[in-house]
């Protein structure tokens, strides 16, 4: 079992200018860490994370696409790994953090904890797929992971968390979604 | 236009034909179709955007899904349509109420109104899940267009470029089955 805090770390040093989707625990936990217009907060329901990440891969097919993703999120929205196989975007990355509960909603257990993620993007046809439990293995081979051509699926095995701060206002507030297109369009947001 | 035909026979045809619907699609800059099939949309619009190469189709598992890839696209600054039956639209409304309407994202929905019956007012459909529809985008501000015959074709590639210009909602609602 790793600390998704940790990961996230990790990952934060092969991050340069990819769009970063995150929700939930995920993205409070990646914004604190690494506060940039690239990042994507704005899913709006729970489990859209990965749709909003395909339209994103889909769109601008020249920049890398990584989500963060949750695994109580990705259990309300499992189709969606059938919909981005089958759209075969080849610079989409999906991180699942598998913690094995709702963190955000009071850290009440998945109703099966044991869900076997990887097994569920391979089989619904991701072209590479990565299941983590040791830090050590995925600060090794992440940037082997993130440099595949997708769609790339990665399970990482995570511990429950300390508890957060959610301040949703501030991570859905309009102008986020304002810097991310000024920085996709490659200028700044007006002040 | 006149929208009604005259068959040998002499019955009069109210006409909506599909063929017209996509090129306003594209007319209105729509690059991506993400749909769920609907058996009202499904000969006249679906089959043929499949087969049409100057629109990507998107095929999804479920609708809400629809909505995140359409607001992904949104910030690459590329126009999609959400092709799906009302039963996806209502399974949709948290995502549309968060995306569409508190983010202010132009989400394009074309709903295909399934057991409507195109001589009345879908208000007035005998099926209560129709009757809901309209109501259900008026309480969510969303505007809405009824597309029952050719003649109201012509509102849908400024409603779309009113949605994008505005980054606002807009939905189409499919009355009959396009030919």
């Amino acid at each position: 079992m790793m600390n998704r805090d940790e990961c996230f770390q990790i990952l934060k040093r092969h991050i340069t200018d990819e769009v970063v989707v995150a929700s939930y625990s995920g993205a409070v936990e990646w914004n604190d860490l690494n506060p940039r217009a690239l990042n994507y907060f704005s899913i709006g329901a729970m489990g859209l994370g990965s749709s909003h990440a395909l339209g994103l891969a889909l769109g601008r097919p020249d920049r890398r696409i990584v989500v963060l993703d949750g695994d109580g999120s990705l259990l309300m929205n499992l189709g969606s790994l059938v919909s981005i196989a089958a759209a075969a975007p080849k610079n989409l990355v999906h991180f699942v953090c598998q913690n094995e509960c709702y963190e955000a909603n009071g850290g009440h257990p998945l109703p099966n904890p044991n869900v076997d993620f990887a097994g569920l993007a391979r089989s619904a046809g991701y072209a590479e797929v990565y299941d983590f439990s040791e830090l050590s293995a995925f600060e090794q081979q992440v940037g082997h992971v993130l440099t595949q051509s997708g769609p790339v699926f990665a399970t990482l095995r995570v511990q429950k968390n300390r508890p957060l701060i959610y301040k949703y206002d501030d991570l859905y507030k309009a102008s986020r979604r304002v810097a991310l297109k000024a920085a996709l369009q490659g200028r700044h947001a007006p002040q | 236009m006149d929208a009604a035909t005259t068959t040998k026979a002499g019955d009069t045809q109210v006409a909506l034909t599909g063929a017209k619907i996509i090129t306003a699609i594209k007319q209105s800059g729509v690059e991506f179709v993400l749909a769920v099939p609907d058996i009202v949309t499904s000969k006249g619009l679906l089959f043929p955007i499949a087969a049409d190469k100057e629109l990507r189709l998107v095929r999804v598992c479920k609708e809400d899904e629809c909505v995140g890839i359409a607001s992904g696209l949104t910030y690459c600054d590329k126009r999609a349509l959400i092709l799906i039956q009302y039963t996806g639209f209502l399974d949709s409304l948290n995502a549309i109420r968060a995306v569409a309407v508190e983010y202010k994202q132009p989400i394009v929905m074309m709903i295909g109104l399934l057991g409507h019956e195109p001589e009345r007012l879908p208000t007035e459909s005998g099926r209560y899940g129709v009757r809901i529809i309209e109501p259900i985008c008026d309480a969510m501000g969303i505007p809405h267009h009824l597309i029952s015959h050719d003649a109201d074709v012509p509102r849908i590639k400024p409603a779309i470029d009113r949605a994008y210009t505005e980054s606002s909602p807009v939905a189409f609602l499919i009355g009959r089955r396009p030919s």
